[in-house]
């Protein structure tokens, strides 16, 4: 206990005057038009890049970008959700809600991605699926719900950024990677904090306050092992940013390729399948929330929660699972 | 004319208005016979009703939620969704058999915040796939849910991929996963396991559906048939493989798991 105090002392942020950011700040920051989108990154991380296009069945959905390009060294795929970058070009682009032609077509990039053994980079940004009278008939379940089962058994490295916000099911579908990292202001939901407001309290003005309860923001993310990484964002210097993204992209990305192709699907899987809390009646209450410090400023408010649940005995690490317990 | 006894009361169709005795009702599985609209199943009547008599022996009982971020009302909804179905979360596991077959089992229980998933369903129903794979046995899943539990905020979206990995798993072990999605199969619960069946089958007008009809005719602006969403047409858009009444299903998922049984390889 007395080495984690001393640990999480180490990291507190000691500026006063920085007032923290609710997560409704946050969601708007993340929502902010002026924010830079996938197009901005890929151009920035990759080079000699290849836009590919479609998904060999129906169309070719431009709110999915995708294509293949160099990370360093090491060819890699690239997909990203794209809001756009103007209202024309959000138009377009369905302001960044796929429909399910465009999950099936980055179900194709990864599948040949897979095939010649190149790491996958997702970028997500996006308020969620499309959701349409068109999507519902063409399949918007089923074709997320095939990313999920195909990505979760994908046999080569994956990594997720959600450099905006991350929707619901429709982010998911990009999301089943071996690492999630966040950017600071980003935001990671199961529901829109509008939809849930409107169930909660018939009132979708109490915004702030679902986004609040829903604990949305790239802490809680890193509490809950959702995400690995916080990205600071630094948009001012949006080069150097990208440089330092890219740095760490390629250093996960190098660790991971070191794993047999067994291995990383194993390693995804394992990711998952320690997520979500419950309670046993066999045994005590096995919460598995890994206490292993974040890697991020911390605000102090929320490291009194945490101490205070750590107190009471509610936050405590993983328990470690007995053979074959699963 | 079956007599009306003391302890029954009168059932109204809400569907045709036909009026009969609780009883008949229950032992026509509850399906009008006039009409033939399915009425919604708790979980454990579901499967009494399908499963070879007494051959059901249920698995993680003891799995429940937690309200771990302290979400208004979660913790009231969850004490009356207890009370009121007695079950302990919204999905009952098990290993069953259909006609002599034995298979893993689930089936979610729309009585039980309407069967949303959170991080013990994704738990349990990952745990059933597990044990599946273990014993090399087929899965026969009943699907019924709201979609996610936005109470247990995004760990409840993270149960999608982990549920999907394990049938994914599951399915690469040679393992056969039939779905048969019940009314109402929505949002998270579509957009995963519930449409990763080898074989889907549908109850007649289940309604089945990513997005909320409400959500869409907001957003779109527009009127939407009466019939979208429903099994009918979701088979008509060639997303499940069947529609198969209530009385027909027992046999028909006994069927299917002879058909499927794992041949050594030759």
């Amino acid at each position: 206990m007395t080495e984690e105090k001393k640990a999480i002392e180490m990291i507190i942020d000691f500026s006063e005057d920085d007032k923290p950011m609710t997560a409704y700040d946050r969601l708007k920051a993340a929502r902010a038009t002026t924010r830079p989108t996938s197009q901005a990154y890929i151009e920035r991380i990759f080079t000699e890049r290849i836009e590919l296009h479609g998904d060999r069945q129906f169309g070719d959905d431009p709110a999915i970008i995708g294509g293949i390009g160099y990370l360093g060294e090491r060819p890699v795929t690239f997909i990203g959700i794209e809001k756009g970058c103007d209202i024309e070009d959000r138009m377009i682009r369905n302001f960044g809600c796929p429909q399910p032609e465009g999950y099936r077509k980055v179900l194709r990039l990864m599948r040949q991605a897979e095939k010649f053994g190149r790491p996958i980079i997702c970028f997500i940004d996006t308020l969620g699926a499309y959701c349409g009278a068109d999507a519902e008939e063409r399949g918007q379940g089923e074709a997320i719900a095939r990313n999920l089962l195909e990505m979760m058994g994908l046999s080569v490295p994956i990594i997720s950024v959600i450099i905006g916000e991350g929707g619901s099911g429709g982010a998911l579908a990009l999301a089943c990677a071996n690492r999630v990292y966040m950017l600071e202001n980003a935001v990671y939901s199961v529901i829109t904090p509008e939809g849930c407001a409107t169930i909660l309290w018939r009132d979708a003005s109490k915004v702030a306050d679902a986004a609040e309860c829903l604990r949305i923001t790239a802490d809680d993310m890193i509490l809950f092992n959702v995400a690995e990484r916080v990205i600071p964002e630094d948009f001012d210097n949006f080069d150097e940013m990208c440089r330092l993204l890219a740095n760490q992209l390629d250093a996960d990305l190098t660790e991971l390729c070191k794993l047999s192709p067994k291995r990383i699907e194993e390693d995804r899987y394992e990711r998952f399948r320690r997520l979500g809390i419950i309670e046993e009646k066999t045994e005590s209450y096995r919460v598995v929330i890994n206490a292993k410090l974040p890697r991020i400023r911390i605000n102090k408010e929320k490291l009194k929660q945490i101490l205070h649940l750590r107190k009471k005995g509610l936050f405590r690490g993983a328990k470690r699972r007995k053979a074959g317990q699963y | 004319m079956t007599p009306v006894r003391r302890s029954d009361y009168i059932e109204t169709c809400p569907a045709c208005g036909h009026e009969l005795p609780t009883s008949r009702l229950k032992r026509n599985l509850k399906v009008c016979p006039r009409c033939g609209k399915h009425g919604r199943m708790g979980a454990r009547e579901r499967l009494d009703a399908l499963c070879d008599k007494g051959s059901f022996r249920e698995l993680y009982r003891g799995i429940g939620s937690r309200d771990f971020l302290n979400f208004p009302k979660y913790a009231e909804k969850l004490r009356q969704a207890k009370k009121l179905t007695g079950e302990n979360e919204a999905v009952v596991c098990g290993v069953a058999r259909f006609g002599g077959e034995q298979c893993a089992v689930f089936a979610m229980e729309p009585g039980f915040i309407m069967a949303s998933m959170g991080s013990a369903v994704g738990e349990k129903i990952t745990r059933t796939f597990e044990y599946a794979m273990k014993h090399s046995l087929p899965v026969v899943g009943f699907t019924a849910s709201g979609g996610a539990r936005m109470q247990e905020g995004v760990l409840s979206l993270m149960q999608m991929a982990k549920v999907s990995g394990a049938v994914g798993r599951h399915g690469r072990d040679g393992g056969l996963y039939i779905a048969i999605l019940t009314d109402p199969t929505t949002g998270g619960v579509t957009a995963s396991f519930a449409m990763q069946g080898d074989i889907i089958l549908a109850e007649p007008g289940a309604l089945i559906g990513f997005a909320g009809r409400r959500v869409i005719e907001q957003t779109t602006g527009t009127k939407l048939p009466d019939d979208f969403q429903s099994a009918e047409f979701l088979l008509s858009h060639g997303f499940i493989d069947a529609i198969v009444a209530r009385t027909e299903l027992a046999s028909t998922i006994a069927l299917l798991l002879r058909q499927n049984k794992r041949r050594r390889p030759a």
